[in-house]
C-alpha cells in the first residue's frame, strides 16, 4: 500500500505542477482540454476493471457515457414553465428538485436541478447495464464483443434518431452543474482552473476507490475470473455476480462521467455514443496495459489531451486503430507498467 | 396488399439477403479456419467496389471487377501475413481487438484515398430505369445480377470445399487444426487462403451491389454487423445455413419499413442479433452440443 501513497502523490504535484506550467507558460487554455481529459479518463479506469480484471470485453461503453451524458442534459433543459402550476410540478419545486434560471435571451426557465440529472443518470445507466448484463455477460469472447457493439449501436441509432436528444445536432446549452455554493462544474472562463482541479479530484478519489477494490476480495475474485472462468467457479466464486457487478460499476463510471462532462461543456452530441468512442476507450486500456490503473489513466490522459488539442488531425480514428494494433501486436501487455502488481 | 408490391419488397428482400449472406460465408471461412471473427470483413465489400470503381474508366467493367476483387484477395493475403500468421497462441480477446483495428485502419486509409463522396459502378445491364418483369413485378436487372452472381459463388465454393484438394484440406483445418498439420496439410498456408477466399467473395459482393446500394468508405461496419448476425442465425461455421439466414434477415428488414421508420431500419438486424446471442448463440439451425465443442 505504502507504494500507491507515492502514486497518489506523485499523482498531486503532477496536477499542480501542470496547473502551475501551464500558467507560467501562458497556456492555460489546455487546462480545458486536460479537465475533458481526465472525464473521458474515468471511462476507461471502469473499463480497465471490467478488461483487465474481470477479462470482459465491451464494445458499448459509450453508450453508457451517452446514456449518463444525454441523461442530464434532457432534464437539466427540458422546460417546465408552462406546467409550473400543476401540482406535482410544485411538489417538486418545493423539494428543492428544480431549478429556475435564464436562458440567452432572458426568458425563464424551470428544469431540473442538475444534482437530479446527474443521479437520474448514474441510476438509469446502473438500471441499464443490469438488465443488459444478465443476458449479455454469459456469452464469451466474439459473442460477448458483438453483444456489446450492438448495444452500442442501439444506443447511437435511438440518440440519432429522436427529437427529445436533438438528433444530428444533440443537445447544447446545459447549465452547469453546482456542487455546492462555491464550486460548480460547467466551462466559463473564470472557472477553469477551479474544473481541472475538481476534475483531477473526481478522478483521484475514483482511482483509490477502484484500488481498494482491487486488492480486496473482490478483486482476486475477479482475476480468478480472468485467469479461468470454469477454475474461479470451481473454488466457489460467484462468477456470474462478479461479472454482473463489475460491468455495471464500470456502466454507472461510465456515466458518470458523462454527465459531468456534458455539465463541463454545456452540452453533448451523438458523436459520443459512437462505436469509434467505445472502441477508443477499448485502444486506451489496451495500451494502457489492460489490468494497470494509473498505466490507463496515463494513457488515456496523453492520447485524449493530444486528440483533443486535435494533433491528430484528420488522422485522429487512424491513429486510435493503430494504437490498438500495434499494442496487440507487439505489447499486448500494455506499454507503460507503473503500478502495475503481479 | 396487392401482390405485385408484395414480391417487389421480396426481391429488395433477396437483394440484400443474398449480400449480407456473403458476408456472413466470408466470416465463416476464416471462422473456421481460424477460430477468430474477422471485425473487417465488411471492408473487404468495401474495397472490392471502391476499387472496381476506380479501375473502371480504365477498362471495360468486368476486368475491373475481376482485377479488383484480384486486388482484394492480395490485401487479405497481406493482412493475413502481416497481422495474424506469426502470432504464436494468440487470446481471442487479442485476435479481436486486432481485426477491429484493422477495420479502422482501412475505413480510414479508403476515407483518404476516396473521400467521402459516395459512388457506385454503373448497372451491368441497361441502366437506372431498365426493368424486367417477373410474377408482374417489376425488376432491375441488376437484382438478377446480385442474385445470380452470389447463387453461383455459393454454389462454386461448395463444389470448391466438396471436390478439390485445397477445399479437403481447408475443411481438415476447420476439423482440427493440430490432426490436419500431423497429416502434412500447412495450415498455415490455409489460413492465408481463407483470408484470401473471404476477402476475394466479399469484394465481388460489393461489385455487384455497388449500383443498387452505392459505395461508400464507411459502408464495412454496418455489413459486417448484418453478415454476422446471418452467420450465427445460421450457426456460425455453416455455409448453406448463412444463405438461408441471410435472405430471412433481408426479407424482415425489407419488410420492416411498413411498420417502422426506415431509419431504425439498421436496428433489426442488432435487435435480432441481440435475441439470437442471448436464447440460440447455436443459431436456429445449430445444436447446443456442437455449441459446447467451440471455442470462442
Amino acid at each position: 500500500m505504502r507504494r500507491s501513497y507515492i502514486h497518489i502523490l506523485l499523482y498531486l504535484a503532477l496536477i499542480v505542477g501542470v496547473d502551475l506550467l501551464t500558467h507560467a507558460l501562458g497556456k492555460s487554455y489546455y487546462l480545458t482540454q486536460l479537465t475533458m481529459s481526465f472525464y473521458y479518463s474515468m471511462v476507461v479506469l471502469g473499463l480497465v476493471l471490467l478488461m483487465g480484471y474481470a477479462g470482459q470485453i465491451s464494445l458499448g461503453h459509450a453508450g453508457f457515457f451517452a446514456i449518463g451524458g444525454y441523461s442530464t442534459a434532457v432534464l437539466s433543459t427540458i422546460n417546465l414553465m408552462p406546467y409550473k402550476e400543476k401540482p406535482i410540478i410544485r411538489l417538486l419545486e418545493s423539494m428543492g428538485f428544480l431549478l429556475m434560471r435564464e436562458d440567452l435571451y432572458g426568458a425563464r426557465i424551470l428544469s431540473f436541478n442538475p444534482w437530479i440529472g446527474v443521479i437520474t443518470a448514474v441510476v438509469l445507466a446502473g438500471v441499464v447495464a443490469y438488465l443488459i448484463g444478465i443476458p449479455v455477460l454469459k456469452l464469451k469472447g466474439h459473442y460477448l464483443a458483438m453483444a456489446t457493439l450492438g448495444f452500442g449501436i442501439i444506443v447511437y441509432r435511438v440518440v440519432l434518431g429522436t427529437p427529445v436528444f436533438g438528433e444530428a445536432d444533440g443537445i447544447s446549452d446545459v447549465p452547469g452543474f453546482q456542487i455546492f455554493p462555491g464550486l460548480s462544474i460547467n466551462g466559463e472562463m473564470d472557472t477553469k482552473r477551479m474544473n481541472y482541479y475538481i476534475a483531477s479530484a473526481i478522478v483521484l478519489v475514483l482511482l483509490y476507490l477502484l484500488m481498494n477494490l482491487i486488492n480486496s476480495r473482490v478483486g482476486r475474485a475477479l482475476r480468478a475470473i480472468h485467469g479461468s472462468e470454469d477454475a474461479a467457479e470451481a473454488v466457489g466464486i460467484d462468477t456470474a455476480g462478479y461479472k454482473l457487478r463489475v460491468f455495471v460499476l464500470s456502466a454507472v463510471i461510465a456515466a458518470f462521467a458523462g454527465a459531468l462532462l456534458t455539465h463541463f461543456n454545456g452540452g453533448i452530441g451523438p458523436g459520443e455514443s459512437s462505436v469509434m468512442k467505445s472502441v477508443r476507450y477499448v485502444a486506451i486500456v489496451a495500451a494502457g496495459g489492460m489490468a494497470s490503473l494509473w498505466g490507463g489513466l496515463a494513457t488515456s490522459m496523453v492520447l485524449n489531451f493530444l486528440s483533443l488539442r486535435g494533433y491528430f488531425g484528420s488522422y485522429d480514428d487512424a491513429v486510435f486503430g493503430a494504437v490498438l494494433i500495434l499494442i496487440m501486436l507487439f505489447a499486448p501487455e500494455g506499454i507503460i507498467k507503473i503500478g502495475r502488481r503481479q | 396488399m396487392n401482390l405485385d408490391l408484395l414480391f417487389q419488397y421480396i426481391a429488395a428482400g433477396l437483394t440484400y439477403g443474398f449480400i449480407y449472406a456473403i458476408v456472413a460465408i466470408g466470416f465463416n471461412i476464416i471462422y473456421n479456419t481460424t477460430g477468430i471473427i474477422n471485425f473487417a470483413q465488411g471492408e473487404f465489400v468495401m474495397l472490392g467496389s471502391m476499387i472496381a470503381i476506380s479501375l473502371h474508366p480504365f477498362m471495360p467493367l468486368f476486368p475491373a471487377i475481376v482485377l479488383a476483387v484480384v486486388i482484394t484477395m492480395l490485401i487479405g493475403a497481406i493482412m493475413e501475413i502481416a497481422f495474424f500468421r506469426w502470432i504464436e497462441s494468440p487470446t481471442i480477446l487479442r485476435m479481436i481487438i486486432i481485426t477491429i483495428g484493422l477495420s479502422i485502419l482501412i475505413r480510414e486509409a479508403a476515407l483518404a484515398i476516396w473521400g467521402e463522396n459516395v459512388r457506385a459502378l454503373p448497372y451491368f445491364t441497361g441502366n437506372e430505369v431498365t426493368s424486367v418483369s417477373i410474377l408482374g413485378a417489376r425488376v432491375s436487372p441488376q437484382v438478377l445480377w446480385v442474385v445470380g452472381v452470389c447463387s453461383v459463388t455459393v454454389l462454386a465454393l461448395q463444389a470448391f470445399f466438396k471436390f478439390t484438394r485445397y477445399g479437403w484440406q481447408m475443411r481438415a483445418c476447420a476439423v482440427n487444426r493440430d490432426a490436419a498439420r500431423l497429416c502434412g496439410i500447412k495450415a498455415k498456408n490455409m489460413v492465408t487462403l481463407s483470408f484470401m477466399l473471404s476477402a476475394g467473395i466479399g469484394a465481388l459482393a460489393g461489385c455487384v451491389v455497388s449500383p443498387i446500394t452505392y459505395s461508400q468508405y464507411n459502408m464495412g461496419v454496418p455489413l459486417a454487423i448484418k453478415g454476422f448476425t446471418v452467420a450465427i442465425l445460421g450457426g456460425l461455421g455453416n455455409y448453406l445455413a448463412a444463405v438461408a439466414g441471410g435472405i430471412v434477415l433481408g426479407i424482415i428488414e425489407s419488410f420492416s419499413v411498413w411498420v417502422l421508420p426506415s431509419a431504425y431500419k439498421d436496428s433489426i438486424a442488432i435487435g435480432i442479433l441481440l435475441i439470437i446471442l442471448f436464447f440460440r448463440p447455436g443459431g436456429l439451425f445449430g445444436s447446443k452440443e456442437e455449441l459446447a465443442l467451440k471455442e470462442f
